[in-house]
């Protein structure tokens, strides 16, 4: 189906032209910035929901599809379009936005209308990310993400926010590159940048090999996965609350994003030799990330560190399906865990974003991420300590939440694969719930540790508002999560088509 | 050979720029220091007026005159446009800072006009005579240039520098174009490639007078290991002369390199072929390398230039059309980066103070937002992000080489364009991330502050559409 007027370009290039607009209202009245980007943050919430009500989930033809040349000598093409695995990401895209301006209302003094311009730009480049179906368009993309946000990490994060950008900025432009060469190799195999083509493209192993790693280096990086996941705790650490909500709910899934649209469907052969690896870094970054956010002193260092053990999962979802499908009685696992994968990617958007928030609440108040600086919040602070309490209990995955769907849909799916796999994939069930559980109980309850503490108000209106928003998304994903998986299942079954039939020629 | 005055109308930009440039002279004789506007004045309408006569004299097809010496064709229609764009937008540039530092003369511009003369006949020869006519007419001005400001000593020895091994280019230049003459019997460029078409090219001569030509080539554009002239030159020199001979010379020493290896020695493209790959690989490393090191932005501008030089000889040894398009397009944006970034270092150096340490562009961002943005720009479009143009020149500039099966040495060039993009940032961080240390806004005039604007958006609006300078490009290599 696609509708008649643009809905993609639309929600591209509404914020980016609203940021531009925030950028030129100026600092001298900085509420008209703030209520400006907030204008504009919801408008593109609005026109990106016709993407989800208009979506016909029983194809997995891309659907709204807008197509013109671009450069035409090259090929490239302005080309978007969405199906069920990149509309969820989208509309999660402009739903946390929304949360990040209103996040930094009053907490961001220092020219306010830059820090929302670039949040705003940065969401039109992320929705452009998802949505490309030009290879160059989604490079440049890609790309393009990087720029606002080593500014937002370097003009408004902590006091080692310079080593900490340039090092994420270093770190995924050098995984990118290498992306880029693959794809133009492609590019003259198959005579355009149309991704859709390359999915049919035949390709020899060596050559897969060779175009699985370069993506492999610019999709580990993003995710990230262990072992080059050392820029992310840095850079979330140093970066404004906003900064990490973007990072964690919508940056991270690009990564996964880039693993099903273009790693499992163009180099399935590729990925089925490698599929020992990933699944090992994958469990890795499950079982050894899980106990390296368990000593973590920072809270975000930890929230940071349980990101990467909770995107294992999501690579772990993708990559187990080879097993699967070579087990001839479990045919049905297959989708369940690229299912498994996708859920716990939009899961952990809502939840990782929830819990930057919750410290981001805390820090606005105390200036400390240190775990050890507080205890007792919740005799001041009740119905905050509420909110952490619950979604500390959706990261370690509860029954109930969203966390538990993804997480049991991958373990499941594991099963089927291996025992040993799904066995250490499940003690992510107690490492998750002791580092969260742990951090809360550390934090949160006790009694009042020192007198910043006794000094704490609790949460106000605004903050009200996004955590409740954002509980109620878990809650409601975690109890019927059915609709997203509907959406998806046509997509799915299609993407896994394309990796059971070998690209050999 | 007869006379015949048509012959006349494809030159007509040079005439023009040399009646021009010779009615300044003796003007600016007579004019007194209050004056000097009316020579700066005059220099802009002219270079705006060739502008459009050659738009004028442009056609889609090739023109050859005066017994095949002179070439007028879609790529000389190009490249002479921007040539006379970027000069205008550096002579822009330049005023300000010359007016304060009382170095506001004649001798300026009219040096300029006159290598902006070399580099019309370079772009537009038709033999290797003519070629060499244009390049030593931009290399003598040049040399004046650099010495510009007589009081300064770095300014003298980078001169000296700049004069003795361009003098030595030079010759290698000259001594190559003996031997091809010598092996072929002819300099026109087309004489020469019908005579390597029908004696074969298995001649020792032949390949040494090659030799020699790419060694020339090579210091005239700065690939390592001829690249020692260019950072002292960039130090040395006045700041508005290293922004003319970092920009517009770019554009005709591409051209140099086409007509004398493409137009004139194609078949021997295999033989080049391997040298340009030396070439550009090792300016590459060493250009992205070293600038990391600087501490002199000048200095650091010219390592880049340097690596920038490595990916222009990528798409030239492609040796297809499409390389010689990317390769084009690549040199034409770098060029309008370049000015760019040099416009900002001027704009930036007020009161006799000069921004020449990259300590000085701390806080950048809090002194100038709007400089420090085109700033941004730059140094984004210089690293390669999207969706500044940089990264489109260096994706046609792949495309070429993958398409020819070089893949290897794309992978390089990717490689070393990571270790480019810490510098380029750095810049940004410096202006972005620091507080300042002098915190006095600087004021500058409003035809520089128009100019930059448009110089660094152009640099995105390009970057969003690039179809359009990339047609230009397709239409000279067809």
């Amino acid at each position: 189906m696609s509708a008649d007027w643009p809905i993609l370009s639309a929600t591209i290039w509404l914020p980016i032209i609203g940021g531009m607009m925030v950028l030129a209202s100026g600092d001298k009245n900085s509420n008209n910035a703030r209520w400006l980007s907030l204008a504009v943050a919801v408008m593109t919430f609005l026109v990106s929901l016709p993407l989800y009500t208009g979506f016909d989930p029983g194809t997995a033809e891309m659907q709204f599809v807008e197509r013109m040349p671009w450069i035409g000598y090259f090929n490239i093409e302005y080309y978007l379009g969405v199906d069920g695995i990149s509309m969820p990401l989208i509309i999660l895209t402009t739903f946390i936005s929304i949360f990040v301006i209103i996040a930094g209302w009053e907490v961001i003094q220092y020219k306010p209308s830059y820090y929302m311009a670039a949040f705003l730009i940065m969401e039109g480049v992320m929705v452009g990310v998802f949505s490309a179906l030009d290879a160059m368009l989604f490079y440049v993309f890609w790309e393009a993400m990087l720029i606002p946000m080593f500014l937002i990490i370097g003009i408004w994060g902590g006091p080692n926010r310079v080593y900490a950008t340039i090092k994420f900025f270093l770190y995924t432009f050098f995984g990118s590159v290498f992306m880029l060469v693959a794809l133009i190799y492609m590019y003259f195999q198959s005579g355009s940048f149309d991704i859709l083509a390359f999915h049919d493209l035949k390709l020899s192993l060596t050559e897969q090999i060779l175009i699985f790693i370069a993506f492999l280096m610019a999709f580990a990086v993003k995710v990230p996965m262990w072992p080059v996941h050392t820029w992310l705790p840095d850079a979330h650490v140093e970066a404004p609350t906003g900064g990490s909500v973007i990072l964690a709910a919508i940056m991270l899934k690009i990564g996964g994003y880039g693993f099903l649209r273009f790693s499992l469907p163009i180099t399935p052969d590729a990925s089925s030799e490698l599929d020992w690896l990933i699944i090992s870094m994958s469990l890795i970054a499950v079982v050894y990330i899980g106990f390296v956010a368990l000593v973590q002193q920072d809270m975000k260092k930890l929230i940071a560190y349980s990101s990467i053990a909770h995107m294992g999962f999501v690579t772990l979802g993708f990559f187990i399906v080879f097993m699967i499908t070579a087990n001839p009685d479990a045919s049905s696992g297959a989708i369940l865990s690229l299912q498994g994968g996708m859920v716990q990617m939009v899961s952990h958007g809502f939840i990782s974003a929830a819990m930057f928030l919750c410290v981001g609440v805390l820090y606005d108040r105390m200036h400390s991420r240190e775990i050890a600086d507080y205890g007792g919040v919740v005799n001041k602070m009740p119905w905050f300590a509420a909110f952490m309490v619950f979604f500390a209990m959706a990261n370690a995955g509860l029954p109930g939440t969203s966390g538990f769907v993804g997480e049991f849909m991958v373990i499941l799916a594991s099963f089927r694969a291996n025992f040993w796999f799904a066995f250490l994939a499940a003690t992510t069930l107690i490492i998750g719930a002791a580092y969260t559980l742990w951090m809360v109980k550390r934090v949160i309850f006790g009694d009042v540790a020192n007198k910043n503490v006794a000094k704490l108000e609790d949460i106000n209106g605004r903050e009200t508002f996004i955590l409740t928003s954002l509980a109620i998304a878990v809650l409601v994903l975690g109890v019927w999560p059915d609709p997203l998986i509907e959406v998806m299942d046509a997509s799915v079954a299609n993407l896994l088509q394309h990796i059971s039939v070998p690209k050999i020629p | 050979m007869h006379f015949d005055s048509s012959n006349l109308i494809p030159v007509l930009p040079e005439i023009f720029i040399l009646t021009m440039v010779c009615l300044i002279m003796v003007l600016d004789l007579f004019l007194d220091e209050s004056q000097r506007q009316t020579t700066y004045l005059l220099t802009q309408i002219s270079l705006a007026v060739t502008i459009f006569i050659t738009l004028l004299v442009s056609s889609p097809e090739a023109q050859v005159v005066f017994d095949g010496s002179y070439i007028r064709d879609p790529m000389s229609d190009g490249l002479k446009v921007f040539i006379c764009i970027i000069s205008l937008v550096a002579f822009v540039y330049s005023k300000e800072y010359l007016e304060e530092r009382n170095q506001f003369r004649g001798e300026f511009f009219i040096l300029g006009l006159f290598a902006i003369l070399g580099m019309m006949v370079m772009v537009s020869a038709g033999s290797f005579l003519t070629i060499y006519l244009g390049l030593e007419l931009l290399s003598l001005s040049l040399y004046a240039m650099v010495a510009f400001n007589r009081d300064s000593k770095t300014g003298s020895e980078a001169a000296m520098k700049y004069f003795v091994l361009g003098a030595i280019a030079s010759g290698m230049l000259l001594y190559g174009i003996s031997m091809i003459y010598g092996a072929t019997g002819s300099i026109g460029f087309s004489e020469v490639a019908l005579a390597l078409a029908n004696t074969g090219m298995d001649n020792t001569v032949l390949v040494f007078g090659l030799v020699f030509i790419v060694i020339g080539l090579a210091f005239k554009l700065g690939a390592v290991p001829f690249h020692m002239w260019m950072p002292d030159l960039y130090h040395g020199a006045p700041t508005p002369v290293a922004m003319f001979i970092g920009s517009a010379p770019k554009l005709a020493a591409f051209a140099l390199a086409i007509r004398m290896l493409v137009d004139g020695l194609g078949s021997l493209h295999a033989d080049w072929q391997g040298m340009l790959i030396i070439l550009a690989v090792l300016s590459m490393a060493v250009g992205n390398v070293i600038a990391i090191a600087q501490t002199n932005i000048k200095r650091m501008l010219a390592y880049s230039t340097i690596s920038h030089v490595g990916f222009i000889l990528l798409g030239i040894l492609a040796g297809t059309n499409e390389g010689y398009t990317s390769a084009m397009f690549y040199a034409i944006t770098y060029a309008i980066m370049a000015v760019g970034s040099f416009g900002v270092i001027i704009a930036f150096s007020r009161n006799g103070f000069e921004a020449e340490n990259l300590e000085d562009y701390k806080g950048l961002h809090e002194r100038s937002p709007w400089f420090a943005l085109m700033m941004l720009f730059v140094m984004f479009s210089m690293a390669g992000v999207p969706p500044t143009v940089g990264f489109f020149s260096k994706l046609f500039v792949l495309d070429a080489i993958v398409s020819v099966g070089l893949t290897n040495i794309a992978l390089i060039g990717v490689f070393f364009s990571i270790i480019g993009a810490f510098y380029y940032i750095r810049i940004i961080k410096l202006m972005y991330f620091d507080k300042p240390v002098d915190e006095t806004p600087f004021a500058t005039g409003m035809d520089t502050q128009v100019v930059l604007t448009v110089n660094g958006l152009s640099l995105l609006v390009l970057g969003l559409f690039p179809a359009s300078l990339l047609s230009v490009c397709v239409a000279a290599f067809g």
